[in-house]
């Protein structure tokens, strides 16, 4: 009754095989994104963009990275956090070694180094599998926030070992640095949300997508039918490694400005980021981006119900929220193991018949 | 049989059966101790269907692997259209136009049926990884040109109804259609089918065997089967390959095979005095 297909007939394969091949789909598309370029923008402010939004954006890019790797090609990985690290410093390095080049394209290319390392550390997975390979990856999450700590090449010989994002503009705007304007921040980020979001799914609903699901569901099956197992896998570390470095550079020289990488970048970002896919869903763009919505925006929520509207104090809440958010995230998973997507998928199924049971 | 010549000839319902295009030269594989298949030789011809038949582990679907790369005989040499064939992984002898289906079923249960069918035709995708991350020109005709391949398959073998349900939720019999579509999509030049009906009632069977029939005389594709429904062996195949133990005791057409005494002896057994 809300949600309905009925009458949206596709005359071409092309049609069928859009992003949002469901007329309803597409247009809430275009009012979500309608929303976000031309609204938020104009009454977006400091403490929305630090606390909500542009976590939201980065770690939105990062699920959507990592859910290329678990999600569509079924390759464990915990090495999220590291290469995010990756991400950032090499972000750092070109834009210190090469100011005069604009910072977007410093995002991008930090993106593409982090992809080159992911593959290196993705090559174990041609011959090992399941929590092995999430073991193999470990190793490359300890390894790369050891080497940070330790070159100081990384970190440009500074005193204090963290790196620090300089000024940087756009278009004459600066995104980066002490003096940034919120939306200015909040534009460059959904800038690069957008594109990674359209590349995702562009990727996943054709030939490459089936490939790395084929890999996933039955690798002995794919290789038979004529997948190269070694390039499926490969490119999904690319592709992945991509992403998450996209999402490391931007946490570091849009988001915080200012980075230790133990501390940042450690183990609780790989967990942090593999429990967003988890709980958004497993092989869903869109369930990166309601796991990264649900991680991000819940502490945030219960922080300023607990102390905002209840006066418990601060310490007393911050433990609390912990218990709270475990909690759901198990009742979340025993009510709907595939995750929010899946809960979302169900809803439609229930509204398409609606007010009928059958 | 095998010393036949090369020449092609037709059958007597009419359909043309051409030169070898497979030939298994003395095939032997092991596994440590245990031999699997030994020194075996038997060709395909193309456009017939080629039945390998004989009891519970006689190493016929080790033959089918052998086939499709995934086994490396130890010993012997396989020809593909008139040329060896060097040792090769899997997926390389798939994109030589050699596919398959599975004894259990192996489709990719997360996807539609329409993506595990497009899957099959991999072997036509070209177009780069830059180019699909755009999903512009090569991409998205590329798509649509095997989309229309696959659609042509889909109704062949009358799955239209399914195409978008994912394949966890089909049943038995309608996988096994899946599977058989998958194979199709890539347009094989040799389709090899482990056990195409096991597991199947009499209907699924009639349906099952008319769509082999009719791929075969439609697409004019290869077959090789392996099945254990005697019946449906000596109806759809033109030449049958027994074996038993690892090694072959028979080869030629049904009839043939029907009365040669070393094949009955297998299936019956025989009196040791």
């Amino acid at each position: 009754m809300f949600y309905r297909e009925a009458g949206d007939f596709k005359t071409t394969y092309a049609a069928d095989s859009q992003t949002f091949p469901i007329k309803f789909d597409r247009f809430r598309y275009y009012a979500v994104s309608f929303v976000a370029f031309l609204i938020i923008p104009f009454v977006i402010n400091d403490y929305w963009v630090n606390a909500i939004f542009l976590p939201f954006l980065i770690y939105s890019i990062a699920a959507i990275g990592l859910n290329i790797l678990v999600g569509y090609c079924g390759q464990v990985s915990l090495g999220t956090g590291g290469f995010m690290a990756v991400g950032a410093y090499g972000c750092y390095k070109l834009m210190t070694a090469f100011p005069e080049v604009s910072i977007f394209f410093h995002v991008l290319l930090a993106g593409g180094i982090t992809s080159i390392v992911c593959v290196l550390f993705g090559l174990p997975s041609l011959r090992i599998k399941g929590f092995y390979l999430a073991v193999a990856t470990l190793a490359a999450q300890f390894f790369l926030v050891w080497l940070f700590n330790r070159v100081p090449w990384f970190y440009n010989y500074s005193a204090s070992g963290q790196i620090n994002a300089p000024e940087r503009t756009v278009f004459g705007i600066e995104v980066t640095g002490p003096n940034t304007e919120a939306w200015a921040t909040y534009l460059f980020c959904l800038v690069f949300l957008t594109i990674c979001a359209l590349i995702a799914r562009n990727l996943t609903r054709g030939t490459q997508g089936r490939t790395w699901m084929a890999i996933r569901d039955m690798d002995i099956a794919a290789e038979i039918i004529g997948v190269n197992p070694l390039k499926a896998k490969i490119s999904a570390f690319a592709v992945s490694g991509f992403f998450v470095g996209v999402s490391g550079a931007l946490f570091f020289s849009v988001y915080l400005g200012a980075v230790e990488v133990g501390e940042v970048f450690g183990i609780n970002k790989s967990f942090l980021v593999l429990f967003m896919i988890i709980i958004g869903g497993l092989g869903s763009i869109f369930g990166s981006f309601a796991g990264a919505a649900f991680l991000v925006l819940l502490p945030v929520l219960l922080k300023n119900v607990l102390v905002g509207m209840l006066g418990w104090p601060t310490d007393l809440a911050a433990h609390l929220e912990f218990l709270i958010i475990g909690g759901l995230i198990i009742t979340f998973l025993i009510a709907e193991p595939h995750g929010l997507a899946q809960l979302w998928r169900v809803a439609k199924e229930k509204l398409r018949l609606w007010p009928f049971p059958h | 049989m095998n010393d036949m010549t090369h020449d092609s000839y037709t059958t007597e319902d009419g359909r043309t059966i051409g030169g070898v295009v497979m030939e298994m030269k003395n095939i032997t594989l092991r596994f440590g101790g245990v031999v699997a298949i030994e020194n075996i030789s038997f060709d395909i011809r193309e456009g017939e269907i080629r039945a390998i038949i004989g009891p519970n582990g006689a190493g016929k679907s080790s033959m089918l692997n052998v086939i499709s790369g995934f086994y490396v005989p130890q010993e012997g040499d396989v020809f593909y259209k008139g040329q060896k064939r060097p040792p090769m992984r899997p997926y390389q002898v798939a994109q030589q136009g050699i596919a398959r289906t599975f004894q259990n079923i192996a489709l990719f249960e997360g996807m539609s049926v329409l993506d595990n069918v497009m899957t099959g035709r991999l072997r036509q995708m070209k177009s780069g990884l830059l180019a699909q991350a755009l999903w512009k020109g090569k991409a998205e005709a590329e798509e649509v040109a095997n989309r229309e391949a696959v659609e042509r398959i889909i109704d062949f073998l009358e799955i239209q109804h399914i195409r978008k349900t994912p394949v966890s939720r089909l049943p038995y019999g309608l996988k096994k259609r899946v599977e058989l579509a998958r194979a199709l999509a890539a347009e094989p030049s040799i389709l090899l089918l482990d056990e195409p009906m096991a597991g199947m009632n009499v209907e699924e069977k009639e349906d099952m065997s008319r769509f082999i029939l009719d791929v075969n005389d439609e697409f004019g594709t290869t077959i090789a089967l392996i099945e254990h429904d005697m019946g449906v062996v000596m109806d759809l195949s033109d030449r049958v390959v027994v074996m038993d133990y690892g090694k072959k005791i028979g080869d030629g057409t049904p009839d043939e095979v029907r009365n040669n005494q070393a094949v009955i002896d297998a299936y019956l057994g025989v009196a040791h005095d």
